[in-house]
């Protein structure tokens, strides 16, 4: 495993939902750390690329895709155990999910499910992941508060920390802001401003923006083709390699 | 954090190791209904088969003559069409008193009843239900029939014995009409299938859209006239499907008309008169016979034409409701 | 849904409803007499229904809306009277019951054994055996119920599959009681019973039909409730926790053991307790399957609390109420009110717990 081998690649990858295709001859590289942005209207597939990404796909009825997705060269298709696989990648979705648990089990649910039981362990990393996802002062004092009773922020923030609990090496982020406040979603954003120093970050936006703030590369991928991938200077430059981003980027069509 | 992968030793978890042989069991489990009706048919028709090619089913649907059990020396008969005809009647009038009573129920509870009201008839409906056949049976036996007995007995030559006799309300104009008899039966079936309309029709209301309701409110409608005008046609089908559910619940239905029905196995000429149903005579002959002869055998034939024909009500009350979404669709 | 109100001042003076005797017809007529579309008030409308002189109210109501609101009522009332109808009744009747029954009930009344054909004693044997069928039922119907439900609705949730189930559930919730009964003679008493007997080896202690074929009967018959229940429980669970939990990385059994049973706990819980219900009630499927009018129970003692065994005839609340209403002579009346009365306060006890528990369950809701 050199330095030079990205850490996550998509090699001609398509996806389709029974006869419908999604994604086409998706192909591109994400180099290990740092946040790549991938922007672009709804529908453009961005949601399941993630999904292909984890294998999440699989838990959808008649879908699949073509073409391979490596990690660390190691092709996700062929992975033998598909949950140890999701383990090591961090999800978090639109809509904010605390399980009905108690905040506590909330964090610990991944760790609990991978066999680690002892308490010293665990307590250390609801700790740890709560910190990370800025939600420990918060809720120091009730750990065992329903994580369903937070409010949307903060659940959003505590599926960040279940995501971060695995330490996983890849964190996925699908448009994590459109139901939250802009408070929480400029703590999140410092969040990952931080962890991309040391996770690897595809983020999923919709909005321009937060890629500009975030991303060090950005995809653009609309109706399931990608149409650039650059540098994020030279996507939100003037000059952009293709005409359709620099239209997307301005608002010209969205 | 890092991407380091520390894999922490992983504790025995019981339910974990069974996972494979759980997801196993449920997969089987999950065949589970479709053992079960396949294996009642399989059972069924085992029993009935070896008298199946030798019945005589023309005389089984046209003849009333149900003789199991001849003197010796003479040939058994098995028409069964006094026993449907007893199956169909106590259901018909079953229906005729069951079907505006529940519906009106209905349309009350949900479109006219609120809060504490409707909770309440809600939770009498539901405990209604749930009392057993048995017991419907015995309040018919009990507490229905000698009212019905009273109300339709008469000095032989009054005037209210010439008017039942002319009305079929009963059969002969002397002493005292017999309690558990056709009315009898039909008025407990009736009471029995109601809380099931009620609860059937009730979704079916709840079904149709608010938007329905709306759109009749904002032109000047008031709630009886969007019942009527606006959500009884629009809940047509569903309303329908649900007394169809009610009569097959009420061919189905054992131990309150065996109590309730009397034991005549005769065409009923009134309405007070006695009959008995298929499913009466199944569960009160089966005891009497002998295990693999005729009697036996066509018990279960019995057993067949009951179970084709609540299967039919149900397939065809199947299609009403599905009838109404293609409907809706176009 | 009322019309606006009215002022006193505005509100039309009583008078006879005159204009409407002609067109006492349909609406529609009404309405064309009137001259307005459907529901409409006040301008196309030719006579002011103010009663106040020379005002011109638009609100006020019209003969036609005077006579839809009567009819309102009258139907409201009749239909609240058909809810009247089905309930006075049947708690009379009920009343009734509990009333003739009263001089023989007593705590030893259930305590003690029926004698003499049940015209004296209780009804001890009769209920310990309801007790156990109930038990043997429970036993079959709810694990395999409940796992079945959750292969419908976790595991194969689309396809034909799902399909076939969906209707063979349905089907077997249609089939009329006594041809369950039939299908328990054919199938546990005539095959299963035998297959059993032969393979161990059994002659003089035979397995009959009694509770073990009797709670088979009553499981199958009850599976599309246990079925139906489960799944309706485990379909109120949000995807969205699903989708959580394998996001990070638990495999769908850890997910439902963790996340979706563990709440869909109550409405399980209702489906067991309608099994209960069903299964204290039902005589037709137990007629031919195992259950008998009169066994000998001992009076005193453990043989007392455990009577039967899986293999023998057993007695029930339901047979021995269709027995001795109908079919034993110079039975007091008062002996068959008895037996109705404890059958009707059991079913009606376990189904009020039902329901109370669904209300506390809702309650204590977790998202």
């Amino acid at each position: 495993m050199t330095q030079a081998q990205p850490h996550l690649e998509f090699r001609r990858v398509s996806a389709f939902y029974g006869e419908k295709q999604v994604l086409n001859n998706v192909s591109f590289t994400v180099p290990r750390h740092g946040v790549i942005g991938i922007i672009g209207p709804a529908n453009s597939g961005k949601t399941t690329l993630l999904k292909t990404i984890n294998r999440t796909l699989d838990f959808i009825t008649g879908a699949r895709f073509t073409g391979e997705v490596l990690l660390n060269g190691d092709s996700v298709a062929a992975a033998p155990d598909p949950n140890a696989l999701r383990r090591r990648i961090g999800m978090v979705f639109p809509l904010p999910v605390g399980l009905p648990l108690t905040i506590y089990e909330n964090v610990v649910y991944a760790p609990r499910r991978q066999g680690v039981t002892a308490k010293a362990a665990l307590d250390e990393i609801v700790e740890q992941c709560l910190r990370q996802a800025v939600l420990w002062d918060e809720v120091k004092d009730r750990l065992d508060m329903l994580g369903t009773r937070l409010s949307g922020g903060q659940q959003q923030r505590l599926t960040l920390a279940r995501a971060l609990s695995l330490s996983p090496e890849i964190l996925c982020l699908d448009e994590f802001s459109i139901a939250i406040d802009p408070v929480t979603t400029m703590r999140i954003e410092d969040v990952l401003k931080e962890l991309r120093k040391t996770v690897t970050i595809v983020l999923v936006t919709n909005l321009v923006q937060q890629a500009r703030r975030l991303a060090s590369e950005v995809l653009f991928l609309w109706r399931g083709e990608v149409i650039e991938h650059s540098p994020a200077d030279v996507v939100f430059s003037e000059t952009p390699k293709d005409r359709r981003t620099y239209d997307y980027v301005n608002g010209i069509f969205g | 954090m890092s991407g380091t992968k520390a894999t922490p030793k992983k504790a025995f978890n019981f339910f974990d190791a069974v996972e494979k042989p759980t997801e196993w069991l449920i997969r089987l489990c999950g065949w589970s209904s479709i053992i079960g009706i396949a294996a009642i048919f399989l059972f069924i028709f085992k029993e009935a088969a070896p008298m199946v090619p030798r019945l005589d089913w023309f005389h089984l649907f046209t003849s009333s003559r149900w003789i199991p059990n001849p003197a010796p020396g003479n040939e058994a008969s098995f028409g069964a069409l006094a026993l449907l005809v007893g199956t169909f009647t106590t259901t018909f009038i079953g229906l005729v008193v069951a079907v505006p009573v529940g519906l009106g129920a209905a349309i009350y509870i949900s479109e006219f009843a609120t809060g504490k009201m409707k909770e309440t008839l809600k939770i009498v409906i539901e405990l209604l239900a749930a009392i057993p056949s048995i017991v419907w049976g015995f309040i018919g036996l009990m507490v229905l029939g000698p009212l019905v007995s009273q109300i339709f007995s008469a000095e032989p030559e009054s005037v209210w014995s010439h008017i039942m006799v002319t009305l079929h309300l009963a059969s002969s104009d002397t002493g005292a009409a017999q309690g558990t008899n056709l009315l009898t039966g039909g008025v407990i079936l009736a009471l029995m299938s109601v809380p099931l309309i009620v609860s059937l029709s009730e979704d079916a209301l709840r079904a149709v859209p608010d938007t329905f309701r709306e759109a009749a409110l904002a032109l000047g409608a008031n709630p009886w006239e969007t019942v009527r005008r606006v959500l009884l046609p629009a809940a047509r089908n569903g309303l329908l499907a649900a007394c169809m559910l009610g009569m097959g619940r009420a061919v189905g239905e054992t131990m309150a008309v065996l109590l309730a029905t009397g034991h005549s196995n005769r065409i009923p000429l009134a309405l007070t008169d006695p009959v008995r149903t298929l499913t009466a005579t199944i569960a009160a002959e089966m005891g009497e016979t002998v295990h693999g002869d005729d009697h036996y055998r066509v018990l279960f034939i019995l057993g067949i034409v009951l179970f084709v024909i609540t299967c039919g009500i149900n397939v065809a009350s199947d299609f009403i409701v599905k009838g109404v979404k293609k409907a809706n669709q176009a | 849904m009322n019309p606006p109100p009215q002022t006193p001042a505005q509100r039309p003076a009583p008078r006879d409803p005159a204009p409407e005797t002609d067109v006492l017809g349909t609406p529609e007529t009404r309405l064309r007499t009137a001259g307005a579309p459907l529901g409409s008030t006040g301008a196309s409308v030719p006579a002011p229904a103010a009663g106040v002189a020379g005002a011109d109210n638009p609100f006020a109501a019209t003969p036609f809306e005077r006579t839809k609101r009567r009819r309102l009522k009258w139907n409201r009332w009749m239909m609240f009277g058909f809810c009247i109808i089905l309930i006075v009744p049947l708690v009379a009747i009920l009343a009734d019951i509990f009333i003739k029954a009263a001089p023989v009930l007593s705590l030893d009344y259930l305590w003690a054994n029926p004698e003499n054909k049940g015209k004296g004693g209780g009804i001890w044997a009769p209920l310990v055996g309801t007790f156990y069928l109930v038990i043997g039922s429970l036993f079959f119907v709810a694990p395999i119920g409940i796992l079945a439900a959750i292969y419908l609705n976790e595991y194969a949730k689309e396809g034909w599959l799902n399909r076939t189930i969906g209707i063979t559930v349905t089907s077997l919730a249609g089939v009329p009681s006594i041809v369950h009964g039939l299908f328990g003679l054919g199938a546990f008493v005539l095959t299963m019973l035998p297959a059993i007997n032969g393979a161990l080896g059994l002659t003089s202690h035979k397995l009959e039909a009694g509770l073990l074929t009797a709670s088979l009967t009553i499981a199958v018959m009850n599976l599309p409730v246990v079925i139906t229940s489960t799944r309706e429980a485990l379909g109120a669970v949000p995807q969205a926790f699903r989708e959580a939990c394998w996001n990070l990385g638990a495999t769908r059994w850890q997910t439902i053991r963790t996340i979706v049973l563990p709440n869909s706990f109550s409405g399980i819980l209702t489906g067991i307790i309608l099994v209960v219900s069903r299964a204290a009630g039902e005589t037709a499927p137990i007629l031919f399957t195992g259950v008998t009018f009169f066994k000998f129970v001992a009076d005193e003692g453990l043989a007392k609390i455990f009577p039967y065994h899986p293999g023998e005839p057993f007695m029930a609340m339901s047979m021995h109420l269709n027995i001795i209403s109908n079919q034993i002579s110079r039975m007091p009346e008062n002996m068959k009110y008895g037996s109705a009365a404890v059958l009707i306060a059991l079913i009606l006890f376990i189904n009020s717990f039902a329901i109370v528990l669904r209300v506390w369950l809702r309650g204590r809701k977790r998202w």
